[in-house]
């Protein structure tokens, strides 16, 4: 594994990006002990508008707080994959909604079908941001699964437990077929 | 006890670190990047007991708590640039009654509403001298989520202690941020409240000699009786036009910071040993340039980074003598200069100063600020 990595959750605004990125640091910070940094850019408007969330994760101290070197990108429309995939790393983990991201312009992009099972299978298309960090979980090992699954839990609303484990399992299992 | 470490944003920060210092009132109105300071005191200061007041505008926020921490409370307002420009008038009224609150602003860009959620450094100067009229300034920056709880738990320990507003200036960068942070356990950080008077109301003056600083005060409706008024006044508080009574109300204004500035200054130094270059730079600008500092010493650069964490008083003897001592200055800031034309002011020397300035609502990146070092090696 290495020692440091960028992360960026994008998507249009109102998708849970930020939400996302929150969970991800707070797994990887409190709960697997290393150093982490979250930050977020959006528009003036609540919803709509590209939004992005970055967590950079590292064992040594992080300084500046924003990503310049992409290691993973989820992006989770079309606008968001073309406005904030510019910067990735050579060996960058790109993952995208299947449903949302027709037009890839790099080879090697991982293509999942985020909302269409949180749709489906969840029946809340809000939930694919859970789906898409346990992918994220289950391909890069950037955070451990216990520590993913504490930190979710402490963040949503009392009632959607269930829900959110439920998502958390279709992640990893999305995640698991995309690695064969 | 296990130890409490969470991840939270500068601003939840500031709230944590308000309700740490014994904040009982919050009078505001919500304004991006520093809502989630007014969301966490909402929340917060019910469940102990204080009160939190949404007011119809900033002046009112800022009306509220002077009003309240005449009246004893701990009490503070957080905005952002229109709401701190809103404020500037009440803000020199505190300056002038003496009355002890802490100001948060949230920097975003401007002027006007400029970016509401992009960050900017540019209100220093509005900081300073947004109110009209002579008056003391105490403005603490913090760079870090850390940082942005302790300064705020300072903030109120010198507004109590100066008995005047304090302005917690941070960013959005740093207000937005979030990071893991041990929260301190009650007792572990210093904690002021100012003394109240012992002498008997008939003897007591509301602004006595050796009241100004550390002093004893009284709050109203405590059976102490005294006037408060933002006119230029006496002991007693009582509007005055006598010339030696003017000039001593001035001087003891003056005298606050004046006599004050070692107890009040901080200025935090990073490979500053063996510099020949210094970086000079404060609150969300300083995290861009302690990256590049550090890939600069990895190319053998002898480069350092000068960060005062109390911008107003602006800490002088310090960063003169940083100024005799090294070759080159750099300014790093997210303004077009606010810093810098402080720095120019104090370099009698005339040691080169280079600014390296953004302001388009991004931080500077490190590489930035790397590129303006290596160009001075050249």
């Amino acid at each position: 594994m290495k020692n440091r990595y960028e992360i960026r959750l994008s998507g249009s605004g109102g998708q849970g990006m930020i939400t996302a990125g929150i969970i991800l640091a707070e797994a990887a910070g409190v709960y697997d002990g290393k150093n982490v940094v979250q930050s977020q850019s959006y528009g003036p408007e609540a919803r709509g508008g590209a939004s992005k969330a970055e967590v950079i994760i590292s064992d040594k101290e992080i300084f500046y707080p924003k990503a310049t070197a992409i290691d993973i990108l989820l992006a989770m429309t079309q606008e968001a994959w073309e406005k904030y995939s510019s910067d990735l790393n050579p060996d960058a983990v790109a993952i995208v909604d299947s449903w949302y991201v027709k037009d890839l312009d790099k080879p090697g992009v991982i293509s999942l079908p985020l909302s269409q099972k949180a749709r489906e299978e969840v029946g809340l298309e809000i939930i694919a941001n859970v789906i898409a960090l346990a992918a994220i979980a289950q391909i890069t090992g950037v955070v451990s699964r216990e520590a993913l699954e504490r930190s979710l839990l402490s963040r949503v609303p009392k009632g959607t437990e269930e829900k959110n484990r439920q998502a958390l399992e279709i992640g990893f299992r999305l995640g698991k077929e995309a690695k064969k | 006890m296990s130890k409490d470490i969470r991840l939270l944003q500068g601003n939840e920060a500031c709230a944590l670190g308000a309700i740490y210092a014994g904040c009982d009132f919050f009078g505001g109105y919500p304004i991006t990047p520093s809502t989630e300071v007014a969301e966490e005191m909402a929340l917060m200061l019910p469940k102990k007991g204080g009160k939190f007041i949404q007011m119809e505008d900033e002046i009112a926020g800022i009306g509220t708590i002077l009003g309240a921490a005449a009246a004893g409370a701990k009490a503070m307002t957080a905005t952002s640039g229109p709401g701190f420009s809103l404020m500037m008038e009440l803000l020199g009224y505190g300056c002038m009654a003496e009355i002890p609150c802490v100001i948060v602003n949230v920097q975003r860009g401007g002027p006007s509403t400029g970016l509401p959620t992009k960050g900017a450094q540019a209100d220093m100067m509005q900081a300073r001298w947004g109110t009209h009229g002579d008056h003391p300034t105490i403005a603490l920056c913090p760079s870090s989520v850390e940082e942005s709880f302790k300064l705020t738990v300072k903030a109120f320990n010198l507004a109590e202690k100066f008995r005047m507003p304090v302005i917690l200036l941070l960013d959005e960068f740093i207000g937005h941020m979030r990071e893991k942070m041990q929260m301190p356990a009650p007792g572990e950080l210093e904690l002021y409240t100012h003394p109240q008077p012992t002498v008997s109301p008939a003897e007591y003056t509301h602004y006595g000699d050796g009241s100004s600083v550390g002093g004893p005060y009284a709050s109203m409706g405590s059976g102490y009786r005294f006037n408060i008024t933002g006119l230029t006044h006496d002991q007693h508080g009582f509007p005055t036009g006598r010339s030696d009574e003017i000039q001593w109300k001035m001087d003891r204004l003056k005298d606050k910071i004046e006599k004050h500035r070692p107890e009040l200054l901080e200025v935090d130094q990073e490979f500053m040993d063996d510099a020949e270059i210094a970086v000079f730079s404060y609150g969300g600008a300083a995290r861009s340039a302690q990256q590049a500092i550090r890939e600069a010493r990895a190319r053998g650069i002898k480069v350092g980074l000068v960060r005062p964490t109390t911008i107003w008083p602006f800490p002088d003897q310090a960063l003169e003598e940083i100024l005799r001592k090294v070759k080159t200055v750099i300014v790093a800031e997210i303004s077009q200069g606010q810093l810098l034309g402080e720095i120019q002011r104090l370099n009698q020397t005339h040691t080169k100063v280079i600014p390296v300035q953004r302001y388009d609502g991004e931080m500077l990146t490190p590489n930035e600020v790397l590129n303006a070092i290596v160009e001075v090696t050249k």
